[in-house]
């Protein structure tokens, strides 16, 4: 576990401290940045939010291990906090559990369809030697299950290229991991 | 310094050199989609990187970053197999010394997530989840040239003799591996060796591609004697931090 210190204590700070509730909907506002219509939440990367002696921890979960974004979101909550005039904060970066797709919320998934994005389909990650599962992937734009993979890969390492062969347009899959 | 440190060292720098390797096809590659996968494969060897050598650091309790050990070593303190610093050469080069590479990562890494030490175990857990999908491909791939049309099946026979002679250092063990399994940190001694032999065998074989009858081993890297491949990567790969040292983004 890694631990880094993001701020110090503001002194004399007196106010009431926020609830840990107050402070799950305000990080359920922080939009991920590549995929800006779910948040860190919606995305199942915090995994804790806990008032401590030092301030309050986020507890942080990568997604994938050379994700760019990972610097980014750290910032993002800092800074989404400090806004909320919390600035004792301290990140806990978690790897164990890994990170998996089925932590994705169902308003996450709702929301990706939504914004062109195919969900993961749960049960399908790949797992060595052996044939890729090809999940039956609804066309985000018109609902065909007429769809194929062109790539294993995309532009962000959590997607696949897709294309839908009804309304033929290229689409994002979400792959499950 | 332990064997933790030494190993957690062969783990990172394995990954940082075969992953700089792949990302030198960044915009080379003969098809858009092989651009991309490979460049995403980079992307999560570079990011295991920074786990195994963050761990090195953590463990040699002097100060040095991951970054510090990735841009600031010479090629002598690389504890990197020689076979991910193989040049890529052509696509059948790159392809077979992936699938080689990916096998033996995925079965040690599977080990390695029962790790008696948490840090190992969380890190082997997590890249273990991307290790399954460079293998799935990596295999696949193997297979499909393999048995494709004569020329890439020629291509990949060559490339599979001319690596073949790096695979056995993978299974070399020695005092740092004994110690380690003897702690229940790193796999049994022995076992990673019988689930690549099965699984390369099954491939290989819809592949229509032989096994070399060679039983000769290229060493050293594991001990910091490298090939001269490797100085031409860090030439690369070290060139800004040796140009301005100190530079900082």
């Amino acid at each position: 576990m890694v631990t880094t210190t993001v701020c110090t204590p503001a002194a004399g700070q007196t106010a009431p401290r926020p609830t840990e509730a107050e402070i799950w909907t305000w990080l359920d506002e922080v939009p991920d940045p590549e995929i800006p219509v779910i948040s860190l939440v919606d995305l199942g990367i915090i995994r804790d939010v806990a008032w401590t002696e030092e301030g309050l921890a986020v507890t942080v979960t990568p997604t994938y291990s050379g994700c760019p974004a990972t610097t980014v979101i750290n910032l993002d909550i800092v800074a989404a906090l400090a806004a909320r005039g919390i600035t004792d904060v301290r990140l806990v970066k978690r790897l164990a559990p890994a990170w998996t797709t089925a932590w994705i919320s169902d308003k996450g998934r709702e929301k990706l369809r939504a914004y062109g994005i195919a969900p993961p389909v749960e049960g399908t990650a790949a797992c060595g030697v052996g044939a890729l599962v090809t999940p039956e992937i609804a066309c985000p734009r018109c609902g065909s299950v007429e769809t194929r993979r062109v790539s294993q890969f995309g532009s962000t390492p959590c997607k696949a290229s897709w294309v839908c062969d009804a309304c033929a347009e290229p689409f994002d899959y979400f792959k499950c991991i | 310094m332990g064997p933790l440190f030494e190993y957690a060292l062969r783990m990172g720098d394995s990954c940082l050199i075969l992953g700089h390797r792949v990302s030198e096809w960044c915009g080379h590659a003969p098809a858009i989609e092989e651009d991309i996968a490979l460049a995403n494969t980079a992307l999560d060897l570079i990011g295991q990187t920074q786990m195994w050598l963050g761990l090195a650091g953590e463990l040699e309790g002097r100060g040095r970053s991951a970054d510090d050990l990735a841009y600031l070593r010479d090629s002598r303190e690389f504890r990197n197999l020689l076979l991910v610093e193989r040049p890529n050469t052509d696509m059948a080069h790159t392809l077979v010394r992936g699938f080689l590479f990916d096998l033996w990562h995925f079965h040690t890494l599977g080990a390695l997530q029962r790790s008696a030490d948490e840090r190992v175990a969380a890190i082997a857990q997590k890249a273990l989840k991307e290790v399954s999908y460079h293998l799935q491909r990596s295999a696949d791939l193997v297979i499909r040239l393999g048995d494709g049309t004569a020329e890439s099946h020629q291509r990949m026979q060559a490339a599979l003799d001319a690596l073949w002679p790096y695979t056995g250092e993978m299974f070399l063990e020695d005092q740092v591996d004994a110690d380690l399994a003897a702690a229940g940190i790193g796999p049994p001694l022995g076992s990673v060796q019988p689930l690549w032999e099965g699984d390369l065998a099954r491939v290989l074989a819809q592949a229509t591609l032989a096994r070399p009858a060679s039983t000769h081993v290229q060493k050293g890297g594991k001990t910091g004697v490298h090939t001269e491949a490797l100085g031409y990567v860090l030439a690369d790969m070290q060139f800004l931090q040796r140009a301005y040292p100190g530079a900082r983004w």
